[in-house]
């Protein structure tokens, strides 16, 4: 089967307009006819329900969680990018645009990437006539601040708290349609099964999880809005919960998955504190607007940090060494995310970590020179030109808890240290996938009917995910693309009539589902499903992790297989199907991680390149720095599932032009 | 992190689903790290239970960085535990001592029906919200310029302040009355100070009150305990702000 993006002709900046002026519509006295499920209720979930709802369409939408307001998007915390130019730095729709390609590593598609940032600027004027309390400048205009990898001022935050405050944006544009009637929402229902009808996506089989009753449920247009799949790693950022689960099923059905191997390793997390860990705390990105990050100059320095002899107070400035700065002068703290992960790994492999424990993994993220700084500006403002340092000190102090109390807040209760007294101790963690599920420009899968919308698709991020932007494409695409292009498909549907779910089909999905439960409950092993999917993530964080290589890869593809085998074999789901079951659902969850894992590292072997987020060992400059092959992988791996075994899953290519961009090497320096 | 290994003592709350009796459990937990989080540690009991071929304790939980409002329970008789400004799995082990026990039970109010053993319904949060916690704005995109709705600093930030509810519902479950004042002045709160919520606001507060007293919540009596275990700081602000926002639209 040939990929065919279907991204219109004409120039970068038409393409959208002209794409959707010629769209097929679907009358509104016709829109009633017709019914979508969506399944996910995080920021394109949402805004897609709502929107979809809005239009008049009958929705049904599904999340596991007990209610939408707790989807993953809602732990977001820096902030939404957008080219409003609002600070007359010389932003633009073009410059949001080429920063997210180059942010991107040249692996995203053009048209795309220019139709997200022409709509950005309409995100921030939805949300706020939603009522999103924004931050605003004295003036009552809105503020703004800067991201990593970008030389302007174009993030629109609401503290650190800006996913929480867009998602309940989006929650409450869901709520009223369901108050409404227009969108039936189903709580605590995960999606087990994808159902297609003459190769046409038609429904969806549901779990219950509170009755264990599984459900059927037919639509004209399915869309898949179910977040990333960073929890293969077991350790990530991402919420317990999340899964690949609706992305993985649809893949089965004929879906292609592209990218795999694109995962965002994000800088600046707290560390690992020991075995018993369940997930990962990022602390945003944002945070680097103010914090400078180091090490040790010296290797007996960081020694004796890690043996708990010195504390990080008692360096002096010239023996720290403040490597972004010095590598990176143009951006310095601000370098993309994948790059700064890397050096912060570069230094603790060389010996210069500082965390005190079995990993000795860690670097600072010092605020004392931001306090000193903005303590003595506030002081000025107040017009006092001749501050002691006590007085700059509780200035800048308070000047810092303006601006981030709540992540130094929640650091503190993380790890029992003040960070306002002492460094930050971060080091990167696993954190957003820009892999996902293949769309075309319309961001329709490979499977007629069935769409794919925010980080469960593969389209807009390219090889790395620039900060700010994973908000701005869940949005972009539940309240403005999704309402045009599905209705150009749904367009030939108004004659289709209701969907019965006493198709044979439906019947055929539904036994799949009973099936693989009733496996799970009678396996009778003796080991936890947890214990299986620690077991993947210690593989796949060693050898599909920050940096991969040929060997490791093909070590990882051989364990993977095994362990999955020993899964089926020897794991233990206790408790019943026809109740609350935490250990069922996650034994479903785990036996997909296990096949996509595999297929990650498949996806990583086979790009023998580093680029973004995928780093190969084999493939860098003398500086340590990603070296692409463009010549030989500008393309996006799309995999086609081919039976059980995922050694079989066959690649196809998805050729990017850059007819816009001229590329070049990433340089951030 | 000077980490260090306590031994634990537990009593918790068994129920098989909503109208089965339940009762209180005794487990002994070893070897709990100080640096694990409060649902660390019951995912440590749960693995044993697990390996001991009995059915795990069900609780709640989800982000586990203190913002989906997944998370729950009552332990040693406070919403999300001892301390105050956090929830659950910002609780860490070191705040408890080695040989301690530790009583948890569900959130427990007439309109938070449990679910099964520490999992409660919470749903009735989003049908007071569908009852009108949003401004009805098409979500077509053909809005005017976000800076022509421009809104003074200190409004967005207390505007801010009351949009950071996370929907958790320890301020019911803490409530001797079981109200949901709370949370619902919060939501109130925030729109009332904004430009955007004013068109509608005599309708959303009327109706959220409404669906708020079909949903089963008490009254308030002013007793201040949501506001103490509220993990986000909610002010009390919020409930005299939604009564005078109550009082204005029945007086309309």
């Amino acid at each position: 089967m040939k990929l065919d993006s279907k991204i219109p002709e004409g120039p970068l900046a038409q393409k959208w307009t002209e794409h959707k002026n010629h769209l097929k519509l679907v009358a509104p006295n016709n829109r009633p006819k017709i019914d979508i499920i969506v399944v996910g209720t995080g920021l394109a979930g949402a805004s897609a329900a709502a929107s979809l709802g809005e239009m008049g369409y009958n929705v049904k939408a599904f999340c596991f969680q007990d209610s939408p307001r707790r989807a993953h998007s809602i732990a977001a915390q820096g902030g939404i990018n957008a080219a409003k130019n609002y600070q007359n730095d010389g932003d633009s729709t073009y410059r949001l645009f080429y920063d997210t390609i180059k942010g991107g590593d040249y692996r995203a598609r053009e048209a795309n990437v220019h139709r997200l940032a022409e709509v950005s600027g309409n995100i921030i004027d939805q949300c706020v006539a939603q009522g999103v309390p924004f931050a605003r400048e004295y003036g009552g205009t809105l503020d703004n601040r800067s991201f990593g990898g970008v030389q302007v001022k174009r993030t629109f935050y609401a503290a650190g708290q800006t996913g929480q405050q867009l998602l309940l944006g989006a929650y409450s544009a869901l709520s009223r349609q369901i108050g409404l009637g227009r969108v039936k929402m189903y709580n605590r229902h995960e999606m087990l099964d994808l159902v297609k009808v003459d190769g046409k996506a038609r429904g969806i089989i549901a779990r219950n999880l509170i009755t264990g009753e599984i459900e059927r449920h037919s639509a004209h247009a399915v869309v898949i809005a179910s977040g990333g799949y960073g929890n293969v790693y077991f350790l990530s950022t991402n919420a317990m919960g999340s899964n690949v689960t609706a992305s993985w099923k649809i893949h089965k059905q004929g879906a292609h998955f592209a990218n795999p191997c694109y995962v965002q390793i994000h800088p600046t997390c707290i560390p690992v504190h020991g075995t018993n860990q369940s997930k990962l705390t990022l602390m945003s990105e944002s945070l680097r607007n103010s914090g400078r990050i180091w090490v040790p100059k010296k290797k007996e320095d960081a020694e004796a940090i890690r043996a708990g002899k010195l504390k990080p107070t008692q360096i002096a400035e010239e023996d720290r060494d403040y490597y972004l700065e010095r590598r990176y002068p143009a951006f310095g703290n601000l370098v993309p995310r994948d790059v700064a992960s890397r050096a912060a790994k570069e230094r603790c492999d060389a010996g210069f970590g500082i965390e005190n424990n079995a990993t000795g993994e860690g670097v600072y993220l010092d605020f004392s020179s931001e306090i000193k700084n903005k303590g003595k500006e506030v002081a000025y403002a107040h017009g006092n030109h001749n501050p002691s340092e006590e007085e700059i000190i509780k200035l800048g102090k308070q000047w810092i808890e303006e601006k981030y109390g709540n992540l130094f807040q929640m650091y503190q209760k993380i790890t029992d240290e003040n960070p306002y007294e002492t460094p930050m101790k971060i080091y990167p963690a696993v954190h957003y996938t820009m892999g996902g599920v293949w769309v075309d420009y319309n961001l329709q899968s490979s499977i007629p009917g069935c769409f794919v919308a925010g980080e469960a698709n593969f389209s807009d991020h390219g090889a790395n995910r620039l900060g700010a932007s994973a908000l701005m494409q869940g949005l972009a695409d539940g309240y403005f693309v999704l309402p045009y292009t599905i209705s150009n498909y749904l367009a030939e549907e108004i004659r289709t009539g209701k969907i019965s779910t006493d198709l044979p089909e439906f019947l055929e999905a539904e036994k799949r589902v009973k099936d693989q439960i009733g496996k799970f409950l009678n396996n009778n092993g003796s080991r936890s499903v947890d214990h299986f999917h620690k077991e993947l993530g210690n593989i796949m964080w060693n050898k599909v992790g920050m940096a991969r290589n040929e060997q490791g890869l093909k070590e990882a593809i051989d364990q993977i297989a095994k362990l999955r085998e020993e899964f089926h074999k020897d794991v233990y789901v206790p408790g019943s199907a026809d109740e609350l079951n935490p250990e069922l659902e996650k034994a479903f969850r785990v036996a997909d991680f296990l096949e996509l894992g595999q297929l990650m590292a498949m996806d990583a072997l086979q790009r023998k390149e580093s680029c973004g987020g995928h780093f190969r060992d084999e493939y860098q400059d003398a500086e340590g720095e990603t070296l692409r092959d463009d010549e030989h992988f500008s393309f996006v791996g799309a995999w086609e599932y081919k039976g059980e075994d995922i050694n079989q899953e066959q690649l196809h290519k998805e050729e990017l032009k850059y007819e816009f961009i001229k590329i070049a090497a990433r340089n951030y320096k | 992190m000077a980490s260090k290994s306590i031994n634990i003592n537990l009593k918790v709350w068994r129920q098989k689903n909503a109208k089965a009796n339940g009762a209180m459990e005794t487990y002994k937990l070893d070897d709990v790290s100080t640096d694990s989080s409060f649902l660390e540690m019951l995912d440590q009991l749960n693995e044993q239970l697990v390996t001991e071929k009995k059915e795990p304790v069900a609780f709640d939980h989800d982000c586990r960085e203190g913002i989906c409002g997944m998370c729950s329970l009552f332990i040693n008789g406070r919403a999300h535990g001892p301390e105050t400004g956090i929830t659950t799995c910002q609780l860490h082990m070191r705040s408890f001592k080695d040989g301690d026990t530790i009583y948890i039970e569900p959130w427990r109010s007439k309109a938070f029906p449990v679910v099964k053993d520490l999992v409660v319904d919470r749903s009735a949060f989003d049908r007071i919200q569908q009852a009108g916690g949003f401004v009805s704005v098409n979500t077509s995109g053909n809005t005017i310029d976000a800076n022509s709705i421009p809104v003074p600093k200190q409004d967005a930030d207390k505007a801010f302040e009351a949009a950071a509810c996370i929907g958790c519902g320890a301020c019911v479950a803490t409530c001797k009355n079981g109200s949901a004042m709370l949370f619902v002045g919060a939501k109130v709160s925030q729109y009332a100070l904004l430009p955007q919520g004013q068109v509608e606001a005599t309708d959303r507060v009327m109706n959220m009150v409404r669906q708020m007293d079909e949903e089963g919540f008490g009254n308030c009596t002013n007793t201040g305990a949501c506001e103490i275990e509220c993990p986000k700081g909610i002010s009390l602000e919020n409930i005299a702000r939604m009564n005078r926002e109550f009082l204005k639209a029945s007086t309309k």
